[in-house]
């Protein structure tokens, strides 16, 4: 997310967080943010494999509550030309991407800040962080960038653009804003599950024939079938798609396919197919790789390594729509702006 | 002699089969058991979903013309026996009031209309399906309409630690019935489209038991003494969703709302 795109979404969402957090914060004792970030990584692969404990139906356990709160990048940042860091630069990339975080958020720092993000808990350096060397999410391509886009996809890039700019300026309805200052769906839900900035957190229940993930932002929820019945017809579409999972050994497989392509993933058409792999590779770390195919977009398939990290619960209810005063207020003060232009104009005309 | 004898014991044949049948008829049938989920509870998982017009009116009610004009029959209101144990609701008289004032403008006021969450117990007879996930610790209920869902908590009980709208659930088991005791609502949920509704003081306590294969008795005791003068329960039975590919689809209503709610915000071509 660039700055300003942040801040804005960052306006909008202050409102229902500041309120949630604030009623949570008056009524509980104990601290819900950690004082500092509790950095969990993955062992080092010299050690014994990693037997995962089963649930009483025989599936590998993925149950509790998980966090894929992160700094690493999807892509690898300019100027990187390996794949992990030592400990030492990663600790220092955390640092600057902590910063960089903070810059945009601290008041007095930078002129339209409104709020100071870490007061609220809302800053990943507050909360648990699934650490990890790599420099960037993306695995493969093995220089860590999404592969360039198609001509297919640069082509449907620019219709949407130009859809964009007809239907108006971003506050002329609100359709015109983004989706999840919309409360529709915000970053975190998937698929794939990529770290949504904070709140990333997510609860996972199993039962015989099924896994279900309860992602925090917008209490959206995953459930997934296990039972290998056929994918639904190409006219069902989901924001989220339609996910059928399967268990190869400990590693739970999930395919999605049937989005509506509303919520386009890094710029993807509605036919973008997504299969996830969740491995549980110690107590505290679940391994997540997700690998996207969309020949429409990109000429090759692209991954990308994304763990998570076992974190506290519970996980609080996030009601966001029906207490989305900023979308109101947005579209209210820019009518407002329009008045006040139009009669000043008027004035000037006079 | 030997007629009377036989009499006798005719008599005292005929006395023990009514005694045994009046017997067979008192005993009740014997209860429904559940088939078992892996660690030996009853299991409830499943896609659920109520047959009856709760959601429309708790309370008996006749069929009714569509509140919204251009609807027409497909939007009539279907009449029903109510859910309601005693029939009427026992509101305090200004909260009758409240209700009286609530279906008056419920288009207006219904939250259901501007795709809030539900609350509970609506969310379980909403015209819509939801899942149960049975796991040890938490029993998950994941309801089509808005992605509600509830976490039920049965190892890790804690009080409810902030007001919510689907409220905070503790649960148990008692032989074959799932008990769950849910607090820390808030006031904005109703109970259905006819204005009935609570306050945050509101207490329900929800018993699932399974009545056959692929059929649940639900029952919702409601405690809220801001509203209500005494306590009351719901029963309703609830149906599986038996289709071999049922599952819960996306009902993402959000988007369905926005002309309604910020529809007047839009910008004007003329301005």
């Amino acid at each position: 997310m660039n700055r300003r795109s942040l801040v804005s979404f960052g306006v909008l969402v202050l409102g229902v967080a500041v309120l949630l957090t604030a009623t949570i914060a008056a009524q509980v004792p104990a601290p819900l943010a950690k004082p500092k970030a509790a950095v969990k990584a993955a062992p080092p692969p010299t050690s014994k494999p990693y037997t995962p404990p089963k649930t009483p139906d025989g599936q590998p356990d993925l149950q509790g509550f998980w966090t894929n709160s992160t700094y690493v990048p999807l892509e690898r940042p300019q100027g990187v030309t390996k794949e992990f860091y030592t400990p030492p630069e990663a600790e220092a990339a955390m640092k600057a991407a902590a910063a960089r975080e903070a810059e945009q958020t601290e008041p007095g720092t930078t002129a339209d800040v409104h709020y100071d993000f870490s007061q609220f808990g809302l800053d990943r350096s507050q909360s648990t962080i699934a650490a990890s060397l790599r420099t960037s999410l993306i695995v493969d391509p093995p220089d860590g960038k999404m592969p360039p886009v198609n001509a297919k996809g640069q082509k449907r890039a620019g219709e949407r653009a130009a859809a964009r700019k007809a239907a108006g300026g971003q506050y002329d309805s609100v359709q015109n804003m983004p989706i999840g200052s919309r409360c529709i769906i915000m970053g975190g839900a998937g698929p794939p599950m990529m770290n949504a900035g904070y709140n990333a957190n997510y609860q996972i229940v199993q039962s015989p024939g099924y896994v279900m993930i309860l992602t925090e932002m917008i209490h959206d929820v995953r459930i997934i079938p296990l039972d290998n019945r056929p994918q639904a017809a190409q006219e069902l579409r989901q924001w989220v798609g339609l996910s059928r999972g399967r268990w190869e050994g400990n590693t739970l497989v999930v395919e999605t396919t049937n989005f509506n392509g509303k919520n386009a993933f890094r710029g993807a058409s509605e036919n973008i197919k997504v299969t996830e792999r969740f491995t549980r590779i110690s107590d505290d770390m679940i391994d997540y790789k997700f690998t996207v195919e969309d020949p429409e977009t990109w000429d090759r398939t692209w991954t990308a390594e994304a763990p998570l990290a076992k974190t506290d619960g519970p996980i609080f209810e996030f009601a966001c729509h029906e207490t989305n005063y900023g979308i109101s207020n947005i579209l209210a003060g820019a009518r407002a702006e329009e008045k006040q232009k139009a009669e000043q104009a008027k004035k000037g005309s006079n | 002699m030997r007629n009377r004898f036989f009499i006798r014991v005719t008599l005292a044949a005929i006395t023990a089969c009514l005694a045994l049948a009046v017997a067979l008829v008192n005993a009740q049938a014997p209860a429904y058991r559940a088939p078992r989920a892996p660690d030996g509870k009853p299991n409830l998982s499943g896609i659920w979903q109520a047959i009856n017009t709760a959601n429309y009116d708790i309370e008996p009610h006749s069929a009714a013309p569509s509140p919204v004009l251009e609807l027409g029959a497909s939007g009539a209101i279907p009449a029903g026996l109510g859910v309601v144990e005693g029939g009427a609701l026992p509101y305090r008289p200004e909260a009758l009031t409240k209700r009286n004032e609530n279906r008056a403008n419920r288009l207006k006021l219904d939250p259901e209309v501007k795709c809030y969450l539900p609350g509970v117990p609506r969310a379980v007879y909403q015209s819509f399906p939801f899942q149960i996930i049975q796991s040890q610790k938490h029993i998950m209920m994941i309801h089509e309409y808005a992605g509600a869902v509830r976490t039920v908590y049965m190892a890790d009980q804690v009080e409810a630690p902030a007001d919510s709208w689907m409220g905070w659930s503790n649960g148990r088991w008692e032989g074959e019935t799932l008990v769950v005791d849910t607090k820390g609502f808030n006031d904005l949920s109703w109970f259905d489209r006819s204005g009935n509704f609570h306050s945050d003081a509101l207490h329900v306590v929800e018993r699932f038991t399974a009545r056959s294969a692929d059929t649940l008795n639900y029952e919702a005791t409601i405690e809220d003494p801001k509203v209500f003068t005494r306590p009351f329960k719901i029963t309703m039975p609830l149906y599986r969703r038996v289709e071999p590919n049922a599952q819960i689809l996306e009902f993402r209503c959000v988007e369905f709302v926005e002309d309604l709610l910020y529809g007047h915000l839009r910008k004007q071509p003329s301005q």
